[in-house]
């Protein structure tokens, strides 16, 4: 409280940024090992490297149950000794199962995958933080990290391990561990979430018989975030094995996939924290329609649906994803959008935030773009036109005005005939589209005088009706 | 303009040609309409559901019972309906207003008898993604399930919970969850039978979102089943869901777990509840414990008080010592509900030995939320122990609160003192209370601040006259100069309360002189407040007070340099001027206001203008 300065008591308020710096950085533990009873101290175990060949199997796997001992590291006093043995003994088992042929024997599975279990799989606790921004917030640490992060090296290298074998691999790594590898990727130590895509793309990779379930499974992830809780720290991480994965989609491409495309990566950019993923978000949109450039259309028409109307930071976004499809857009797919899109462009264009006029007047920078948009000026240029003109005598940003001159030349270099006619006719056009906005006015009040009448008349209905029910009511009994 | 893209959502069996030749029939009829005034409002729907505004779709949308009463009832069921959900494609927005408007269309449609013309659209839209529009449309739905005859309600109403029970995307089949127990209780037994089966799919259902959905229902849907079938259906599926794979599936059962124990005889309790609640106390999700924590007192009512005793102290003892903050925050919320609702025979017992030990530790808590969540509650512990208990046991706990490093946990105490006065009286307190309150009186927080001010009416109706004259009322003046304009205000507020409580004569003695010297302040904030001060006391202290002490001051102050203080001086004329003798206000106000009203400055001069005309004084 003392700590607080003269110049924060004046206004009352604290900047959000200092107020952070004071806070220490945190790390969190998990639940699990404080409801453990007191441990036995570990003794440490003889090195493998001098055990003779014949035993050095029993001794790999007596150490692996030893590293299966959980410690508390929100009390760093307690148990040194032990988490020092432990932490040697995870180093010795990462560099044996990746320098040694020949180790990884059947006997040796269930005790691995018991030890890597036993010491990721925990719950996640709660966030000391509810309103966490990932964006400006740290993020909580994993307390246990310096176990962790060997144990998930060790994971890494048995699954990269010449000798390993899925086939028997798969009576341990099977649909439960896969969900709950998925459900830590919700953790916020972006550390332990990078070995997880590692991980979980390994696994990927290595098990046939699991892709269905990973892929169903982070599906169902996503829509929970995208319409119940708006809250997982992994998004990004899952995004990006999934831009993988949809990489290697045979083609044609399954209803399952296209469905996942439309129905969950689309409604995901109306996400509060889209900023956070949209890179892996739109590469995975632009994998797709690199695999089967007929779902264009599809996709383009969703993005204009979900397309942010307050959120502009999020509308620069958009216009990038946009820009990159176009980048990959087949002419005949072009031609199909065309119009509603350039309809949004046209009002991105004039939009008074000079950072989403600005991105959407950058298309005109792109030359794939430019000749799209030449090919098919006499329908673009249109609807452009009445936006361009308008805001190129009342943006209030010189910049924004100078680029719209830009546009506005390099369009009427394109079609000058055309421009000239939407030069003469703009004025015109103003006034048509003011006429008609009057008439609806008008519209809009001799019903509303209408329902007045009707209203009135209604209730005596009504009256009717509910007598009729009544006596309806007493014939009945 | 999204028509192609959005087909797929309709789920309506027609194929697309004939959808659109419909629609073009449609459309060509409506434009017909043109020239007949009656007929005219549809069109001018149309033309709104087509404007690319999204704002202007909304407001036609929304004005839909105007249209369908133009329309009357035929053309609304034979028109306007079968448009409407052949257009359901637009933005949530539109979507969402659609299906609140349809949930009391009734009348519109011609009464109960047609209400099930309201099906078609209301299913589309009970499958979109977006939740809010779907849960809407549930809404919706279960609103007029009730103005369905018995009879349409098995030709219409159930046929569509199963078509969306068995939907392929599971956005339908979580709507369906929403429906079964608002048709159950009239449909015939065979078509019980059906929709208990399709009850059951949904609770094993392969997506998450639709076991959550079926979790969250099943309490509902328990209450309107047969007790043999609460047993035999109920009981499995709530145990299947207590142990799901996702602990958000786990944690509704929890839910349901109150409602299906309430269901059920006391004796089935223990055989068919019991195990699945235990388990749910120890989950390994906090998640899980905490909704145990939460619905704690609800939980214990509904078991009875044998099982309580046995049973819920234990795990009550457990959700106090939880590893996570978050579970004991929730637990330390409920003790003065459990302790409340315990067995009278061994309430007291079981608190002293049981709940007493967890709580002393609790009042040391590492974690802030968890002592403030405590220190809401534990005040209410005096009255169910008494007085000789309390003083033992709860006074150096509350004392222990009071000196609290977090400022909640003080306000909590302090704002339910009134407990404990009735037990034990407050003199037991005071001497910790006074540290307390002056420290919150001066955090550097201002909402801190604030939040004590606003009990000090309390505090000084218990502490009684003396002791706060002796020790709070420097506090309150302070408050009045403090640097928040908030805190000013608070206090101004605080001080009229004050005089309500304690009368005029005391407001003579000690408020009023601090007030009137405030005006010479050279601060001209200060010098306002003196005015803010009058205008909130003027009422209270009476005519005598404010004509012979406040106005010559208010009147002095209308000299005043700075144009702010000049305005409110007219502003503070305009309050007090009914409260003052009537020669006063002709001989003294009348005189100052109208200089005032040739000021300088415009609004003071707006200002005066206005007190002249409300006062009368032109």
């Amino acid at each position: 409280m003392s700590a607080i300065s003269a110049a924060e008591k004046v206004d009352g308020f604290t900047r959000k940024s200092v107020r952070k710096a004071q806070k220490q950085k945190r790390s969190q533990g998990s639940s699990q090992f404080r409801t453990q009873s007191s441990l036995v101290e570990l003794s440490p175990l003889p090195q493998l490297k001098d055990a003779p060949t014949t035993e050095q199997q029993e001794l790999f796997c007596q150490k692996l149950q030893q590293c299966c001992m959980l410690f508390d590291f929100m009390d760093s006093v307690i148990d040194l000794k032990s988490k020092e043995i432990k932490r040697a003994t995870l180093n010795e088992l990462v560099d044996f199962v990746s320098t040694n042929r020949g180790v990884l024997v059947e006997a040796a599975y269930p005790e691995i995958a018991a030890m890597i279990s036993n010491n990721i799989f925990r719950t996640l606790p709660p966030s000391d933080n509810p309103d966490f921004d990932p964006e400006e917030d740290e993020p909580t640490l994993e307390a246990s990290w310096p176990h962790i992060q060997l144990v998930y090296e060790f994971f890494l290298r048995f699954l990269e391990n010449p000798d390993f074998q899925p086939s028997i691999a798969k009576r341990y790594i099977d649909q439960k561990f896969v969900l709950q590898l998925l459900e830590l990727f919700d953790s916020e130590d972006p550390r332990e979430r990078d070995f997880l895509k590692t991980v979980l793309h390994r696994i990927y990779g290595k098990f046939l018989g699991l892709r269905a379930f990973i892929r169903k499974q982070i599906n169902n992830i996503f829509l929970r975030f995208i319409y119940e809780t708006e809250h997982f720290n992994g998004v990004a991480e899952l995004l990006e094995i999934l831009g993988s994965i949809i990489n290697g989609f045979a083609l044609p491409l399954k209803a399952e996939h296209k469905q996942f495309l439309m129905k969950v990566l689309i409604p995901m950019h109306t996400a509060k924290g889209l900023a956070l993923f949209h890179a892996q978000l739109a590469y995975c949109v632009v994998q797709f329609l690199e695999k089967d450039p007929t779902l264009t259309e599809m996709v383009i028409r969703g993005l204009l649906k979900f397309w942010p109307k307050t959120c502009s930071q999020k509308e620069v976004m958009f216009l990038g994803e946009i820009e990159e499809i176009l980048d990959v857009i087949e002419p005949t797919q072009f031609k199909k959008i065309q119009e509603p899109l350039f309809k949004q462009i046209a009002k991105c264009v004039s939009n008074p935030h000079f950072q989403v006029a600005e991105r959407a007047l950058y298309f005109w920078n792109n030359e794939y773009i430019l000749s799209l948009i030449e090919e098919n000026i006499d329908k673009i240029l249109p609807i452009m036109f009445g936006s361009l003109y308008r805001i190129s005598k009342e943006h209030w940003n010189p910049t924004i005005v100078a680029l719209v001159y830009n546009v506005l030349k390099t369009l009427m270099e394109m079609n000058g005939t055309l421009f000239d006619e939407l030069t003469t006719s703009y004025k015109a056009e103003r006034q048509r589209e003011k006429k008609k906005e009057q008439e609806r006015e008008e519209l809009w009040q001799k019903l509303d005088e209408l329902r007045v009448k009707e209203t009135s008349g209604m209730l005596n209905n009504t009256h009717s009706l509910q007598n009729a029910q009544n006596n309806n009511n007493t014939s009945a009994k | 303009m999204y028509g192609r893209y959005c087909s797929s959502i309709v789920s309506s069996a027609e194929n697309p040609v004939s959808r659109r030749s419909r629609k073009q029939q449609l459309e060509s009829k409506m434009a017909g309409a043109d020239g007949d005034d009656s007929l005219y409002p549809i069109a001018v729907l149309i033309d709104e559901l087509r404007n690319e505004d999204v704002q202007l779709r909304l407001n036609s949308i929304k004005k839909l019972s105007t249209i369908a009463l133009a329309l009357g009832v035929e053309r609304t069921r034979t028109e306007l309906l079968p448009f409407l959900t052949d257009t359901i494609y637009d933005e949530d927005e539109v979507l969402l207003a659609l299906a609140e408007q349809l949930g009391s269309f009734t009348a519109l449609v011609g009464g109960p008898d047609f209400v099930y013309c309201l099906l078609p659209p209301l299913e589309s839209l009970a499958t979109v993604e977006e939740t809010v529009v779907r849960d809407k449309a549930v809404e919706s739905l279960r609103k007029i399930s009730h103005e369905h005859s018995p009879v349409d309600l098995e030709v219409h109403f159930e046929p569509l919970v199963k078509r969306l029970a068995s939907g392929d995307w599971f956005t339908s089949r979580t709507s369906a969850c929403g429906l079964f127990s608002v048709c159950y209780p009239r449909v015939s037994s065979t078509v019980k039978a059906e929709i208990r089966q399709h009850f059951r799919t949904l609770c094993s259902d392969d997506t998450p979102m639709v076991r959550r959905a079926a979790a969250s229902k099943l309490g509902e849907f328990a209450k309107v089943l047969e007790l043999d079938y609460v047993k035999s259906d109920i009981i499995p599926l709530f145990t299947t869901l207590a142990s799901d794979e996702q602990d958000s599936v786990r944690l509704l059962a929890v839910e349901a777990c109150v409602s299906i124990a309430q269901l059920l005889p006391q004796e089935d309790l223990e055989a068919l509840v019991m195990p699945t609640l235990r388990q749910a106390a120890e989950d390994k999700s906090w998640r899980v414990r905490y909704m145990v924590a939460d619905k704690f007192s609800e939980l214990q009512k509904a078991v009875g008080p044998e099982i309580t005793k046995n049973d819920l102290v234990p795990a009550f003892q457990n959700l106090l010592k939880d590893c996570e903050a978050e579970v004991r925050a929730a637990a330390a919320n409920k003790v003065k509900e459990f302790c409340e609702n315990l067995p009278d025979d061994s309430k007291e017992n079981i608190i002293m030995s049981h709940i007493l030990p967890c709580v002393k530790e609790l009042v040391s808590d590492t974690n802030q939320h968890v002592k403030s969540a405590l220190a809401s509650v534990i005040m209410g512990l005096s009255t169910i122990l008494g007085k000789d208990d309390t003083i033992e046991h709860l006074l150096p706990l509350f004392l222990a609160q009071l000196k609290d490093e977090c400022p909640e946990v003080r306000l909590n105490i302090i704002s339910n003192l009134d407990c404990v006065n009735e037990v034990i009286g407050i003199r037991q307190l005071s001497q910790s209370l006074l540290p307390a309150i002056v420290e919150l009186a001066e955090d550097a927080k201002w909402r801190v601040r604030l939040a004590i001010i606003e009990y000090m009416p309390l505090l000084a109706g218990q502490l009684g006259v003396e002791f706060f004259d002796e020790k709070l009322n420097s506090l309150c003046m302070a408050w009045l100069v403090d640097h928040v304009y908030a805190i000013r205000e608070a206090a101004t507020c605080n001080l009229m309360k004050l005089v309500e409580k304690f009368g005029a004569e005391w407001a003579q003695n000690t408020i009023v002189p601090k007030v009137v010297a405030m005006a010479n302040d050279p601060n001209y904030l200060h010098r306002m407040t003196t005015l803010f001060c009058i205008n909130a006391l003027s009422e209270a202290c009476g005519q005598d007070i404010t004509t012979k002490q406040m106005l010559p001051i208010v009147l002095k102050m209308s000299g005043d340099q700075v144009a702010n203080v000049r305005f409110n001086v007219a502003k503070s004329l305009q309050k007090i001027g009914p409260v003052l003798e009537s020669t006063a206000l002709q001989a003294e106000v009348k005189p100052v206001l109208e200089k005032l009203a040739t000021d300088q400055d415009m609004d003071v001069k707006y200002f005066a203008q206005e007190a002249i005309s409300v006062l009368a004084l032109a």
